[in-house]
């Protein structure tokens, strides 16, 4: 039996999967929706015991891009989840649920982008100062 | 030369103040402490509380969180105090300038009395910065 | 009854401004809330606004102790982007400065984490032996911090084969320095009471932390960017990667010493490297970067740092994700921390050799605050008199 991870991972997901992209030998990108993040990133870090490397919130012409980055260690693969959320009210759950590790990426993609994490239990700021100006997200494109 | 002065440039105390630096110019500070430059042979010394000092030594840029806190430091500082700017970052907030976390530089929030510019600049030249001041200190009238 | 210590932000050694919020009942910690942002700068929005061969340096401003690693990363995340290679002389160099920063990096926290548990001739002796480190760097590439050495597709100066033979001989004498260090530390009593069973980070909560770099190997997880997606030189030398299972901060401590020792390893073998390779030919060159994604990884002396840029064919990027090592590492601190001393306190929350300027790529005594206060001073002290007890019951 000689099954690499990415095939298991594309089995696990099945039909999750929108769009499959191989960049290169080591890096993956895996277009999911939004609703099946929670489950998707559950497969990969419990059940295929990769590592949450982070994520990385894009704002796109349409769009906003969460990519979350998992590494495999053993072969050292990196999977980036990628996710579009609406412009108008982005809100997408929150990981914490599943490592810890999430809970500082997400305050920071909240207060960057203004992107809500249904769940996250502390959703504060992070970097910016508490009094930093609402509806004033520094990495949000400026017309 | 009266008491004060007299004192005050025997040994002249140092209090650190990193504002969002990026860690060179603060342990090039440290280096001109420890064995190969060291500068506490000439009574300077890193103290812990800003009471205690006669000199505020700035690093890095002034961010939202901490450019208030600058000024309570200052204010609550015994006088005369000089505050010394190490680095690009602190005499002129070099490359992170039009940061949107960046409110002013460092002389708009304190008085400067001398800059040490450089990224970052090399303990030889910490230390002609301090020593420049201290003969600046000197030969000024009170 | 519970109460509130806070630590920080400003505080004499540490040379970074951190807050912690330390809630103890009596001596214990019972929980701790970990504030930053006094060192924010907003990197990733500056980046966008400069052309890829600015980044390289501007990201170099984000550490000034990992100051290779950001450009290091960044190269090879555009690389990745790419899909270029580069030549075999520009791997080796890379390889050696990266390892020559680890080296200097591991040293200073040596220092600081003897001054903590009041060591001060290990702080002093730990400072005096980084600067011959940094004389290296400087005899290489004309700068002790901030080495500039790196751009895409290559390096920007060549280690010529006058300088090899030096540079060989610098890095052979620091072996002897590492053998004084790991007697200091393995052979001492007092230290193996002061940190065995401190600030234990489990397996457990080390996954679920994804924590990097030292922290995780001292924990039992084996993980480490160079040997698992092998970048520069790493594939072509060989080198053990040195892994502890106790997770406490002797464990911390070891691990990074053991490191040092495999660094010169690498180094050696590069520089041999460096022999066979035609000199001059150090740069791939690059006339365009086209639209698209890469990830850059690198292992800095704290763990991976990860960076991630997208570009739409300009000639800036248009998206710069960074996250240092730290970023996951200072988060693990509240399980580490929580149960412990206040005594234990500092060097637990030092044991993951916090760096905050790269966690917020950009991170004050409580002023106003009437209550008593304990700043890292008197916290350091009490550190040192709980050592200096051991001491003396070790005398006896």
């Amino acid at each position: 039996m000689k099954e690499t991870i990415i095939e298991k991972v594309r089995e696990k997901f099945g039909n999750k999967i929108q769009e499959f992209f191989k960049k290169n030998d080591k890096k993956y990108y895996i277009e999911i929706e939004p609703k099946d993040i929670f489950e998707c990133a559950k497969i990969l870090f419990e059940d295929l015991n990769f590592r949450f490397c982070t994520a990385s919130g894009v704002d796109c012409e349409k769009n906003f891009e969460i990519l979350y980055h998992f590494s495999y260690d053993k072969t050292g693969e990196i999977i980036s989840l990628r996710v579009k959320l609406d412009k108008t009210n982005p809100e997408i759950d929150s990981l914490t649920k599943i490592f810890v590790a999430a809970e500082w990426i997400e305050r920071e993609i909240w207060e960057m982008l203004g992107i809500n994490f249904k769940g996250h239990p502390n959703l504060k700021h992070l970097l910016l100062s508490d009094d930093w100006p609402k509806d004033n997200y520094p990495l949000r494109e400026k017309d | 030369m009266g008491l004060i002065k007299k004192s005050l440039l025997k040994s002249l105390w140092v209090f650190h103040l990193p504002l969002s630096p990026c860690n060179n110019c603060d342990i090039e500070i440290l280096d001109t402490l420890t064995p190969k430059y060291d500068l506490e042979r000439f009574g300077i010394q890193l103290v812990g509380s800003i009471r205690h000092a006669d000199i505020l030594l700035v690093t890095g840029v002034p961010n939202y969180k901490n450019w208030q806190k600058l000024k309570y430091l200052y204010e609550q500082a015994p006088k005369p105090c000089f505050v010394v700017a190490v680095g690009t970052c602190a005499c002129g907030r070099g490359v992170f300038k039009d940061s949107y976390n960046s409110p002013a530089n460092v002389d708009e929030i304190a008085p400067v009395s001398a800059y040490i510019p450089g990224c970052p600049p090399k303990p030889e030249a910490i230390i002609d910065g301090i020593v420049k001041l201290i003969n600046i200190l000197k030969n000024a009238k009170k | 009854m519970k109460k509130i210590i806070p630590i920080g932000p400003y505080h004499p050694l540490q040379e970074e401004p951190e807050f912690f919020k330390l809630y103890v009942d009596g001596e214990t910690v019972v929980d701790i809330e970990i504030e930053i942002g006094y060192n924010h700068r907003g990197i990733e929005q500056i980046s966008t606004t400069k052309h890829y061969d600015q980044v390289t340096f501007a990201v170099e401003r984000i550490c000034g102790i990992c100051s290779t690693s950001h450009p290091f990363a960044y190269v090879n995340a555009v690389e990745d982007l790419l899909g270029i290679d580069i030549p075999i002389r520009a791997k080796y160099i890379r390889s050696i400065i990266g390892e020559l920063e680890r080296l200097h990096s591991h040293l200073l926290w040596l220092g600081l984490a003897g001054h903590f548990i009041g060591y001060n001739t290990v702080w002093m002796w730990s400072w005096k032996y980084r600067e011959s480190v940094c004389d290296i760097l400087e005899l290489i590439s004309g700068n002790r911090q901030h080495y500039s050495m790196f751009k895409i597709g290559g390096v920007r100066k060549d280690i010529t084969k006058e300088l090899i033979p030096q540079v060989e001989k610098m890095c052979n004498d620091l072996v002897a320095i590492f053998d004084m260090f790991k007697g200091a530390v393995m052979d001492d009593p007092v230290i193996h009471a002061r940190l065995k069973g401190v600030g234990v980070l489990t397996k457990e909560d080390a996954i679920k932390y994804c924590v990097v770099g030292p922290t995780a190997r001292a924990s039992g997880i084996d993980i480490d960017v160079r040997r698992d997606d092998p970048y520069a030189a790493y594939g072509m030398v060989e080198f053990n990667i040195p892994v502890l299972n106790n997770g406490d901060v002797f464990d911390k401590a070891v691990v990074r010493i053991l490191e040092m020792y495999e660094s010169i390893k690498i180094i050696n073998q590069c520089l041999s490297g460096l022999k066979k390779e035609p000199e001059g030919n150090i740069e791939t060159k690059v006339d365009f970067i086209q639209p698209g994604e890469g990830i850059g990884r690198h292992e800095a002396p704290r763990g991976e740092v990860f960076h991630y840029i997208r570009s739409d064919g300009s000639n800036r990027p248009v998206r710069h994700k960074i996250r240092a090592p730290s970023y996951m590492n200072v988060a693990s601190n509240k399980v580490a921390a929580v149960g412990q001393t206040i005594s234990d306190a500092a060097i637990t929350l030092a044991a993951v050799d916090p760096c905050y300027c790269c966690t917020e790529r950009t991170t004050v005594i409580n002023l106003n605050n009437k209550k008593s206060i304990l700043c890292w001073n008197d916290l350091i002290k009490l550190s040192q008199e709980k050592t200096e007890k051991l001491k003396n019951n070790y005398a006896k």
